[in-house]
């Protein structure tokens, strides 16, 4: 198995925050889908600490497993602000506000990317992959669950029936990791996490071949609960927009891979929206 | 035949060799031993370990079997073989998860062994563990196939009484090797080093058993040819049976010696007698003719008026026929003659009668003579034998040497002694020394150390010769006994 540490890059020091006392006591709590955050224990406590240091507040990392439990949380206001998966977004537009949307690779979106082991160049689309093994990441993942369902879908294929056996690996890593060691066959993965995987572990992805992308998706979003007061809305927002402004702010966006923040716009969203209710779920 | 000539080997190579055959054979079979009880031991280690590790992993597989997490089960099955202490423990090849189907649930290596594969048709090995699988009951089985590299360490995943699938870990046989042959690094090291010990001092005390063997054998070999050396204590001071083996030769080769001595005088001394009772016979039968001859010759020319030529012959014959007489009496050593005894002035008279000769060849003859009295031998003989001894020596040595004599009495015998030096005599000459004729020269008819031989044996004497090169130069001396009977 491959160690899952991910983003490790320099360390810049960070101007800790006054300490805990001095700040009110209600602390925030933000909740992590593990969509790209792994066990990235150094840099979470790095970025806590920036924004404890910037809101003037504690600030809680609450992460789960699966995206639904995240989900959960947001639904039952147990949790402040969360980084979702752009299809729980869209799943839970009702009752959440959108904060602020990543930018990757200068804008905000990414993709899905079909790949397949290395091995496997008889592969030229998902339907080379009837009656074999699919790994899934997680079942509120829109490129690691949604997109492949929504492709076979759209090729006239059922996607409960096409594949031999599918299982989920609740991690884009896991994901990209179970088809480069040929347990699956096949899975599709966030791009954001492969391409920030193949910069430190190119032997794992290297083990992959993208066999297809996907059309761009709107970069899963940070959001805030609609309980969330303004004030409290208004400050976190601003703390992300303007985390490219300062020394200690641009070497955490280097580390998470990002140029920066936009206040996003739900319209990106939409294709997901669409594919969701291709599935009837919206 | 190979076997035979091991057999023929000289002890020297042989008891070393049989040694160090015996020591190797022991060492051999002993690391043998040691050896499969240490690849039992590893091997057993193994399994306990297999099995405690897959009871561990089957408990922790349950609820990710029961939840069907399949990544999560890999992630399971994968943690032993990226787990720490990589270095000493034994590592699974391959560990499996089959469902209650017998179909791969999750593998490690899932490109030989995939998800959903029926596990007994990947290959005939795997189809007679899968046989062994449905046969288990709760318990961690280990199934080790015949003739397989492989150790099949199969656990049950149970669910309260219901099985959910069976966990399998495979295992190498040739990763056992490893261990094994690190202890039995250690033992190689043990067995060397009681080799290093143990051979050389078996191969000292072969030699020293077969080195006195070896002498022995050697001059019992001699034995045939003639009387081999003594065998020096030092070689083996032991009181064995091999050192009892030394001294019996020794013995025995004292005893040959003695023997050998004792047999070449006797022999000696018989040929001197006979050759004396031939000369004696050959005498008298010749002295009768001879005497008839000189008479016929006396009668002839004084009865029968030989004209001159006649006379002339007669007077030759008359010669030649005396000649042989002194000869013939030369030769009969007669002892029965009636003589006054030996008296001091006997040793003046053979000082003056020898003077000449060493003087001519200026050789010094110094005396020792202490005798005091007259002693009852005949004087007659005496003096002859002492003139002859003087002479010969005056003869050999060199010119301007010197010879010494010496009279002495002790008890009832009297001791007559020549010393001289020049050349030493051979041992075929000292053989053969006291036999007539044998040593004519330009001097005499070689007659005199006969006589000498003949008086003294027939006045109850002894004569000895001994002649040695001595610091370059030869010294030979003769010695006379002669006893007397007291008055």
């Amino acid at each position: 198995m491959t160690t899952r540490r991910l983003f490790l890059g320099a360390c810049a020091g960070l101007a800790l925050a006054p300490t805990l006392a001095a700040l009110p006591r209600r602390p925030v709590r933000v909740g992590l889908t593990p969509i790209f955050l792994g066990n990235q224990h150094g840099l979470l406590a790095d970025w806590r600490a920036y924004m404890e240091a910037k809101l003037q507040q504690p600030v809680v990392f609450v992460q789960r497993n699966s995206y639904r439990e995240t989900m959960d949380l947001l639904r039952l206001e147990q949790i402040d602000f969360a980084w979702i998966c752009d299809y729980p977004f869209v799943y839970l537009r009702k009752q959440v506000r959108l904060l602020a949307v990543p930018l990757f690779k200068g804008r905000p979106y990414y993709r899905a990317y079909f790949i397949v082991p290395a091995g496997r160049r008889d592969v030229t689309s998902l339907l080379d992959l009837r009656n074999e093994i699919f790994a899934y990441a997680d079942p509120y993942s829109n490129t690691g669950y949604l997109t492949p369902r929504y492709q076979l879908r759209q090729l006239g294929e059922d996607p409960g029936k096409f594949f031999k056996r599918t299982f989920f690996t609740y991690s884009h890593l896991s994901l990209i990791e179970a088809v480069a060691d040929g347990l699956a066959d096949g899975g599709s993965v966030d791009s954001y996490v492969w391409d920030a995987l193949s910069k430190i572990r190119g032997d794992i992805t290297g083990r992959t071949r993208i066999v297809s992308q996907s059309p761009e998706y709107g970069f899963p979003p940070f959001v805030a609960n609609h309980a969330v007061s303004a004030g409290s809305f208004q400050a976190m927002q601003k703390m992300l927009l303007t985390m490219a402004d300062d020394g200690a702010g641009k070497v955490l966006l280097e580390r998470l891979d990002f140029d920066g923040f936009v206040v996003g716009d739900a319209r990106n969203y939409e294709l997901v929206a669409r594919m969701m209710r291709e599935f009837g779920e919206e | 035949m190979p076997l035979r000539s091991l057999f023929n080997l000289s002890f020297r190579y042989k008891i070393p060799l049989w040694g160090s055959a015996l020591i190797v054979t022991t060492a051999v079979i002993t690391s043998t031993a040691l050896f499969i009880h240490s690849y039992d031991d590893v091997k057993r280690d193994m399994l306990r370990n297999a099995t405690s590790q897959g009871q561990i992993l089957a408990k922790t597989l349950v609820p990710v079997l029961l939840q069907d997490h399949v990544w999560q089960a890999y992630e399971i099955i994968n943690a032993p073989l990226h787990g720490a202490s990589r270095e000493n423990a034994i590592q699974a090849d391959t560990l499996l998860v089959l469902d209650a189907q017998r179909q791969v649930y999750v593998s490690t290596r899932p490109r030989r062994l995939p998800m959903l594969a029926d596990f007994a048709r990947r290959s005939g090995e795997y189809a007679l563990v899968a046989a062994s699988i449905a046969k288990l009951g709760d318990e961690t089985s280990v199934i080790a196939p015949a003739a397989s590299d492989y150790l099949y360490v199969a656990t049950p995943i149970m669910d309260e009484q219901t099985r959910l699938g069976t966990l399998i870990q495979i295992y190498a046989k040739k990763i056992l090797w490893p261990r094994i042959i690190a202890s039995a690094g250690q033992l190689s090291w043990v067995v060397l080093l009681v080799l290093a010990v143990l051979l050389p001092i078996n191969w000292y005390w072969g030699q020293r058993t077969a080195m006195p063997l070896l002498r022995l054998t050697e001059r019992m070999e001699q034995l045939g040819h003639g009387l081999p050396d003594e065998l020096p204590a030092k070689i083996y001071d032991y009181e064995d049976e091999l050192g009892r083996l030394f001294q019996a030769y020794n013995r025995t080769l004292q005893q040959l010696r003695e023997k050998a001595l004792i047999e070449g005088e006797i022999i000696h001394s018989e040929r001197l007698v006979a050759i004396g009772r031939l000369a004696a016979g050959i005498a008298h039968e010749i002295n009768n003719p001879l005497l008839g001859m000189l008479t016929s010759i006396n009668t002839l020319r004084h009865h029968g008026a030989p004209d001159a030529r006649t006379s002339k012959t007669l007077t030759l014959l008359e010669r030649g026929l005396t000649q042989i007489t002194e000869t013939v009496a030369a030769l009969l050593v007669e002892a029965k003659v009636n003589s006054r005894d030996f008296a001091p002035q006997d040793i003046d008279d053979v000082q003056t009668l020898i003077a000449p000769q060493a003087n001519k060849r200026r050789v010094a003859v110094a005396w020792t003579a202490a005798l005091s009295e007259p002693v009852p031998l005949p004087s007659t003989l005496v003096r002859q034998v002492m003139i002859n001894l003087i002479l010969n020596a005056v003869q050999a040595s060199e010119e301007g040497g010197g010879v010494e004599a010496a009279v002495a009495l002790s008890g009832s015998v009297l001791q007559f002694e020549v010393v001289n030096g020049g050349r030493s005599l051979s041992d075929s000459q000292t053989e053969h020394l006291f036999e007539p004729f044998t040593n004519a020269g330009e001097n005499g008819r070689g007659l005199g150390l006969w006589v000498c031989y003949q008086i003294v044996k027939q006045l109850g004497g002894a004569i000895a010769v001994d002649s040695a090169m001595a610091a370059g130069a030869g010294r030979t001396r003769f010695e006379v006994t002669l006893p007397f009977a007291a008055r």
